[in-house]
């Protein structure tokens, strides 16, 4: 049994993330990309009259369904297909340069606990990095028209050109960010 | 397979209306979904920092494939026609480029590099039990709230 709980290698879970586009269009002729349900949480809860969110989001009820199933499958994966206190097979190097620069060696979680643990809740760097850098997502995402799901692997996939201008520029601007910012930020 | 424009860039082609047990297979698409972002470690913070620093392959790995599988299987709709589970013809919404193309996707890596998380795995890593990405959701909604509120006053 103890494959169950060995991590999925890429050329797995790549081709199942793929086929998400095909199975969704044959679903239901819906296009895969889940920054869009931001925008439909806000059209539901926070409308405030901004003609951005004046549309009929129960329409679109499907991404929300699609997105409490990611939630549900985490949870099932994260309790019964990983064992608890097994590191992560990162690449050595990260491993010393995060461990001897900023004090980060929780390997056998997913996340950094030092900055994604409840128990730093009073520190800005968790606030930063998960409040400020939400933002960004969410601001980034909707004016860009997508996200990883939906310019990435959707665009992509229907050779749209857009996409692809999306998908270069957050990949440049993301390897930015982690070598120059986030040392940055860990350091705070 | 067709192309057609849409009003708002929604992501529903279907003129099925859908509630209620017929959304069930969008849940269980989320499920598998959800379970392939954790057992392949995609939600990890650290995997998405190995990724931009070109230290291991796993990411461009995911992606690639994803994309290659992708891109067949569109083609192999497109080629032979196939239709919906309803009988409808596939229509795929083009995306629009604009300035916000480029300036947004700037925006976006910075958060991606920063939280670890593009939009589908802050939902998974709640999931996961990361209580502390309900912040990072939070954050998301509001920054999608911040550019529906300022939309108009933006270049595009």
């Amino acid at each position: 049994m103890e494959w169950i709980y060995a991590p999925w290698p890429w050329y797995i879970a790549g081709p199942l993330i793929g086929l998400t586009v095909p199975a969704l269009y044959l679903a239901g002729n819906k296009s895969f990309g889940i920054s869009s349900t931001l925008r439909h949480i806000c059209a539901a809860c926070i409308p405030a009259q901004v003609p951005f969110f004046q549309y009929d989001w129960k329409k679109e009820s499907w991404n929300l369904v699609f997105v409490t199933g990611i939630v549900i499958g985490a949870f099932l994966a994260a309790t019964w297909l990983r064992l608890p206190d097994v590191e992560i097979r990162l690449n050595p190097e990260l491993k010393i340069d995060l461990a001897t620069r900023y004090g980060i060696h929780s390997f056998h979680e997913l996340m950094p606990t030092e900055i994604f643990g409840y128990q730093h809740l009073q520190e800005l760097r968790t606030w930063i990095f998960s409040l400020f850098g939400g933002f960004l997502v969410g601001f980034g995402t909707r004016y860009a028209g997508g996200c990883t799901s939906g310019h990435a692997i959707t665009g992509l996939a229907t050779l749209q050109w857009p996409s692809l201008v999306a998908t270069v520029t957050f990949m440049i601007s993301g390897i930015i960010a982690s070598w120059f910012i986030v040392p940055f930020l860990l350091s705070l | 397979m067709s192309t057609i424009p849409s009003p708002v860039e929604c992501k529903n082609e279907s003129s099925v209306p859908e509630r209620g047990f017929s959304l069930l297979k969008y849940l269980i698409i989320g499920i598998l979904f959800g379970i392939t972002f954790v057992k392949a470690e995609i939600i990890s913070w650290y995997r998405i920092q190995e990724m931009f620093h070109f230290q291991s392959f796993h990411m461009y790995g995911v992606i690639g494939s994803a994309v290659a599988v992708g891109l067949l299987s569109m083609q192999l709709i497109k080629r032979y026609n196939i239709k919906t589970f309803d009988g409808e013809e596939v229509r795929v919404t083009p995306k629009k480029y604009n300035k916000g193309t480029v300036i947004g996707s700037i925006f976006f890596g910075f958060g991606w590099a920063i939280t670890g998380a593009c939009p589908g795995p802050i939902y998974a890593q709640i999931g996961a039990g990361f209580i502390i990405s309900v912040l990072t959701l939070i954050g998301a909604i509001g920054g999608t709230f911040v550019y529906g509120v300022f939309k108009e006053k933006l270049p595009h």
